[in-house]
């Protein structure tokens, strides 16, 4: 029986064939799902804020970008990935609402999406696919048995990328 | 006097910021009801300090589609507030303000959304307009901004400010409704600083 593992605000969790793994309405946070193509082991990170580093209550290191990623790259490993076959699909990063309350949290969505790729680049993933920006929230779900990465949103077509 | 985190949350301080959110609330409440010339209910507001993973669930579910309003809180007191309001009790609150005027179908007309902001904007007028009275603190809204999308990516917004404190969130939270057509909730979420400087305004040792 395959089942569909839930990934939380600021977490990640890891993901074997024949199951699936999601996260539910992303808003300006970016769902990062990684395989590898090989082995076919699967990871998703529910990722919120940009950098780990202007932060000095960063004890949650599935909440950035920069930490997030590596922590799912190394838990993918424990389970038999080889970081050179990784793949890359992210969605997400979206700004919900055209006024924010302050400064720092504008274009977060953005900065979400800019670091993710950043860090996935230094670590050598391609990004196979993406589905960011624009102003709708997102719920996603990964299957690492296809690499099929399904994106729902409010009033559109399911779409698969 | 220290830095207020989200550890050192007393009860105390939970009553306070509950009896808060029941001014303000039903401030706004009483702006509704006069808008819509119907006796509206609110229920007693929850004060709670959320993790992120319960964040969702706390309204009925990341997927829920709510029609939500957002405004930015600026001046002595900084954050965000929150209108939102399920979908379709949403479309029987503009049916009202409408006259009765309302689109029958699921989906919003422009006009419909564009009533529903300004009642979001009226009533979160309302509650922070108390809060700014009770405490003497100055209190600007931004304009509003208005969405219909998933709870969970709407409360991500507020969220996300909190993420660069910690890994919960503290949510001042009221819930509505009338008979049984309109059922919404009222968020405000103060950053840490505003909290600090809302509990010292009302005389609270921080």
């Amino acid at each position: 029986m395959s089942e569909i593992i839930k990934v939380g605000m600021a977490d990640l969790k890891t993901c074997i064939p024949p199951n699936g793994i999601t996260t539910l309405g992303l808003g300006s946070c970016v769902g990062v799902a990684l395989r590898d193509k090989n082995n076919k082991v699967g990871g998703l990170a529910h990722v919120m804020l940009p950098d780990s580093s202007v932060i000095s209550n960063n004890t949650n290191i599935a909440k950035f970008a920069d930490t997030g990623i590596v922590e799912l790259v190394r838990q993918m490993e424990a389970l038999g990935a080889n970081k050179r076959n990784l793949v890359a699909k992210i969605a997400g990063g979206a700004t919900m609402f055209a006024v924010s309350s302050r400064a720092a949290s504008m274009n977060v969505g953005e900065r979400n999406v800019e670091a993710v790729k950043k860090k996935l680049k230094e670590l050598g993933i391609p990004i196979l696919a993406e589905d960011t920006g624009l102003n709708f929230g997102r719920t996603v779900i990964f299957y690492p048995e296809t690499g099929d990465y399904v994106i729902k949103a409010v009033g559109k077509p399911e779409k698969t990328i | 006097m220290g830095e207020l985190s989200l550890n050192d949350v007393t009860q105390n301080y939970y009553d306070v910021l509950k009896e808060i959110g029941n001014i303000g609330a039903g401030n706004a409440m009483t702006a509704l009801s006069q808008m819509l010339g119907c006796k509206i209910d609110m229920g007693v507001p929850q004060v709670e300090l959320l993790n992120f993973s319960e964040v969702g669930a706390a309204i009925g579910g990341e997927e829920q589609i709510m029609v939500g309003v957002f405004l930015g809180v600026e001046g002595d007191v900084t954050g965000s507030m929150l209108f939102l309001v399920e979908q379709k009790s949403a479309k029987s609150l503009i049916n009202k303000v409408m006259m009765g005027m309302g689109d029958p179908g699921e989906e919003f007309t422009e006009m419909e959304l564009s009533a529903m902001q300004e009642v979001g904007n009226i009533i979160t007028g309302a509650y922070l307009n108390s809060l700014s009275t009770l405490t003497n603190l100055k209190i600007f809204p931004s304009p509003p901004a208005l969405t219909v999308d998933m709870a969970g990516a709407i409360l991500s917004v507020p969220a996300i400010e909190f993420g660069i404190y910690g890994d919960q969130i503290l949510m001042i939270q009221s819930k509505f409704f009338d008979e049984v057509q309109i059922d919404g909730y009222f968020i405000l979420v103060p950053d840490m600083e505003s909290y600090q400087k809302i509990l010292t305004s009302l005389g609270l040792p921080v």
